[in-house]
């Protein structure tokens, strides 16, 4: 491919002598639709939390638009356009749902107060809080609460956006709506790395898919040729 | 516009206050009050907005007084020298601490805290120059004018820090940096993912903080005319500083000020009438109530009371 | 600075023995906080409690071990309730609870310690024992009886407490409890009552450390403040969770404070353990065995 949006190079993470993480290696394409999978406990969040930040990968390397990001702190990574939604929902419980935009629009678009909350407005309207916009964050249900960490990553205008399972939970249409969502920022240029427990959701929506399971990349391809993979099954159903 | 019209009235009331004839025990133990009410402000920038408990706030009290001290044996400072210098070196400390512990989660920084309590003390314990274990008596100077006694002065000085220091507090809170500060407490790991600088903002609430603390305690050897470490380090001041903000509230800048107001108060009362332990005491017991019972503090309270839309 | 190698020796030696008896004095903490999670700064308070009460029974003719064991089961169900009230008012909340958390037990331990002042004034007590007060005589060492016992007494506990968590069933539940609770859900077990009893069996082993503290020294009611650096110094070094390393990390915080002690007298040696806890926490804050 042409250079890389995000070039992930043999990249380890271990916990105490427990190996989450053994010589990853992908690399996305800028406005690629990506998909990860895995069993729980495969490493799917680790490799997220290595890319935003959250974690530091013990080796490898980890390059963003070309440029080495693994020394850097996670809010540098946000600032330079990566953002993440959590898979299990981190709102600002004290403030409301539109504040919890505005952190996003301060801290990395800078904006002043009253064109962030224009734009906030606008993307919680697209995600469907709008009506919510004033109720605090703690008061939402889970389903609310998954998307407002979308709203929230999307907030940051982020150029790699990943979404760590953002449709558990979700009923049909609800799923639906936020593949809509996910197609549309794809379309205005933004990648996307899609977590997903939901097979139908990942498989509709990537380009490309990884299987990771314990740690190792199992396999790697387009979403019939991860589907058809022997150990793909496995890893999934067991032996 | 309010807020500093507010301000402004404050300190001409206690310009005329302290001109006034009343009683000069008022303005011994309208000083202390004052003096939490500083320090309670100054321990929620950290705790209360952005959620990392101090419990070392008696060290940068007692090194405030302690570099006022050293300030005015060493060039003979006039007070504003001495607050200046003593809110610079508390300030230093604050960030020293922080950038050792604020990487880390709260509790080590809380455990930190109290580790400078002692490890300040003991160097206080034996520096001579100070004064060592036994402390040191120091002479006021006679600029008394237009007041008539050197505390009434003193209790203007203090209610201008408290101006001061809930000044810095206002700001902090209604900021960008508020923002962050909360974003932090509420989930730090989110907060550092939306892109604020999580370190850089909890060292600046440490320093300022730190700062602040140290500011109340120069004014200490003046009141007191006299300065030791058991007395400066104590505890007391950790325990008090913690609890006002909490049973006050601590989302606002005023949550400070009323706990220090009430805990003060009943600090002073109970402190004549039964014992200074039982004072203590009551302070603990509180504390641990109002945690288990009313985490919101008084402001909390006022709102389930008073319910209106914010 | 001169010194002879003799009182090196002497120093390190009283040190290794000092050093057993804080991770004793720490291993309670090793479990309520290095495994359990919980912000427990009024472990030594509650630890200093125990020896006030052991000095009381002491009063009574009972030797101080004795009653440091019978206080064990007291302890054990105040450790019980302890942990049944933070959990149900803080750990159940989540994390907008832990401020409030560290908050309720530094106001617990400072209860603890505003209360033994009104019962017991500020004043030092101290138990009498048939082997405190006198000294093992080996070639030129002196080595006090008392420092002996609590060695002793500290070795047994540690490694009582170090063969339960990794032998028993209960035990190696905690330990599990500590890594990975979800799991332990899913195989039936209730994880708040294994926390439970791993707390009240912290909290009995700290009535027994309380016993070998007042023997080992005088106790005043301000001391938890001195044992909040020496506890979690031991505890942070050990790195959290490991059982083995407080023993590791007691003697180097023992040897190292012996040494100060011997060079610069009883001035400077209360803030080694604080020293200490500063570097590690700036340094490797994992410690040397963490997980």
């Amino acid at each position: 491919m042409a250079a890389p949006l995000l070039k992930v190079q043999g990249v380890s993470k271990h916990f105490g002598g427990f190996t989450a993480l053994s010589e990853v290696s992908i690399a996305i394409a800028p406005g690629e639709r990506f998909g990860l999978i895995g069993p729980n406990g495969s490493g799917k969040t680790t490799l997220i939390n290595c890319i935003s930040g959250s974690l530091r990968n013990d080796s490898g390397s980890i390059e963003f638009e070309g440029k080495e990001i693994s020394g850097l702190a996670a809010y540098r990574r946000t600032r330079k356009g990566i953002a993440r939604s959590f898979q299990i929902p981190r709102p600002f419980h004290s403030m409301s749902v539109l504040e919890n935009l505005l952190v996003p629009y301060e801290y990395v678009v800078h904006l002043k107060q009253s064109d962030a909350e224009q734009q906030a407005m606008e993307i919680l309207r697209r995600i469907g809080l709008a009506d919510k916009a004033h109720a605090q964050a703690n008061q939402l249900s889970q389903v609310e609460l998954r998307k407002l960490e979308l709203a929230r990553a999307m907030a940051a205008r982020p150029r790699l956006l990943i979404s760590d399972e953002a449709m558990a939970g979700l009923s049909g249409s609800e799923v639906d709506e936020v593949l809509k969502i996910l197609f549309s920022l794809n379309a205005e240029g933004i990648t996307i790395i899609m977590i997903e427990h939901i097979m139908q959701a990942v498989m509709r929506f990537s380009q490309r898919v990884i299987c990771l399971d314990a740690g190792k990349i199992i396999c790697e391809g387009t979403p019939a040729t991860i589907v058809a993979n022997p150990e793909v099954q496995r890893a999934y159903l067991g032996a | 516009m309010k807020y500093w019209i507010g301000a402004a009235a404050v300190l001409v009331i206690a310009f005329l206050t302290a001109l006034s004839g009343l009683n000069e025990y008022f303005f011994y133990a309208a000083f202390i009050v004052l003096q939490f009410m500083v320090l309670a402000t100054a321990w929620n920038i950290l705790g209360g907005y952005a959620g990392y408990v101090n419990f070392g706030t008696a060290a940068f009290f007692a090194i405030g007084g302690y570099t006022a001290v050293v300030l005015f044996k060493w060039l003979g400072a006039p007070l504003a020298v001495q607050i200046a210098a003593a809110a610079l070196v508390s300030g230093l400390l604050g960030f020293g601490v922080g950038l050792l512990t604020l990487r880390l989660r709260g509790i080590f920084f809380a455990i930190a805290t109290v580790a400078i309590i002692f490890i300040m003390e003991t160097m206080m314990v034996n520096w001579r120059y100070v004064g060592g274990a036994t402390g040191l008596q120091l002479l006021r100077p006679d600029v008394t004018q237009p007041f008539a006694s050197y505390t009434r002065m003193l209790f203007v000085v203090m209610a201008l820090l408290v101006v001061i220091a809930v000044s810095v507090a206002r700001y902090v809170q209604i900021s960008w940096i508020g923002r962050g500060l909360r974003a932090i407490r509420d989930s730090e790991e989110a907060a550092e993912c939306s892109g604020v600088p999580t370190l850089k903002l909890k060292l600046f609430a440490c320093t300022v903080s730190g700062a602040l603390m140290g500011a109340a305690g120069a004014p200490m050897p003046m009141y007191l005319s006299f300065i030791e470490p058991a007395s400066s380090f104590n505890l007391n001041y950790s325990v008090s500083a913690l609890a006002m903000p909490m049973i006050g509230g601590t989302v606002h800048w005023i949550g400070p000020v009323i706990g220090a107001l009430l805990l003060g108060s009943i600090q002073q009362i109970v402190t004549v009438t039964i014992s200074s332990e039982i004072n203590v005491l009551v302070i603990g017991v509180l504390l641990v109530l109002f945690v288990v019972f009313a985490p919101d503090g008084v402001l909390g309270l006022f709102k389930k009371l008073w319910p209106r839309r914010s | 600075m001169f010194f002879s190698f003799d009182l090196l020796l002497e120093a390190v030696l009283f040190g290794v023995l000092l050093g057993c008896f804080y991770a004793a004095v720490s291993i309670g903490l090793s479990v309520s906080f290095g495994l359990l999670d919980v912000p427990h700064v009024a472990h030594p308070a509650v630890m200093i409690l125990g020896s006030y009460f052991t000095y009381v029974l002491a009063a009574y003719g009972l030797d101080p071990i004795v009653a440091g064991v019978l206080l064990m089961p007291v302890f054990f169900l105040l450790g019980i309730l302890i942990y049944r009230f933070y959990y149900e008012t803080f750990e159940k909340r989540g994390t907008e609870a832990s401020v409030r958390g560290l908050a309720f037990f530094f106001g617990l331990a400072f209860i603890i310690e505003v209360g033994l002042i009104l019962g017991f004034g500020v004043d030092q007590r101290t138990v009498q024992a048939a082997y405190i007060g006198s000294s093992l005589e080996l070639g030129e060492y002196r080595i006090p009886y008392r420092m002996l016992v609590a060695f002793g007494v500290a070795l047994v506990l540690t490694f009582s407490l170090t063969l339960y968590l990794s032998k028993t069933f209960t035990g190696r539940a905690i330990k599990a409890v500590a890594q990975d609770e979800p799991a332990l859900r899913l195989m039936g077990a209730n994880p708040v009552r294994i926390k439970q009893w791993a707390f009240g069996i912290a909290t009995g082993v700290s009535a027994l450390a309380g016993a070998m503290l007042i023997i080992v020294g005088p106790v005043e009611p301000a001391m938890d403040r001195l044992y909040i650096g020496r506890t979690f110094c031991v505890v942070v070094l050990a790195g959290l969770g490991s059982m083995t390393g407080t023993l590791a990390a007691g003697l180097i915080l023992g040897i190292a404070e012996s040494i100060v002690l011997m060079m610069t007298g009883a001035s400077w040696a209360p803030a080694v353990a604080f020293g200490l806890l500063l570097v590690v926490l700036g340094i490797r804050p994992q410690g040397l065995f963490g997980r």
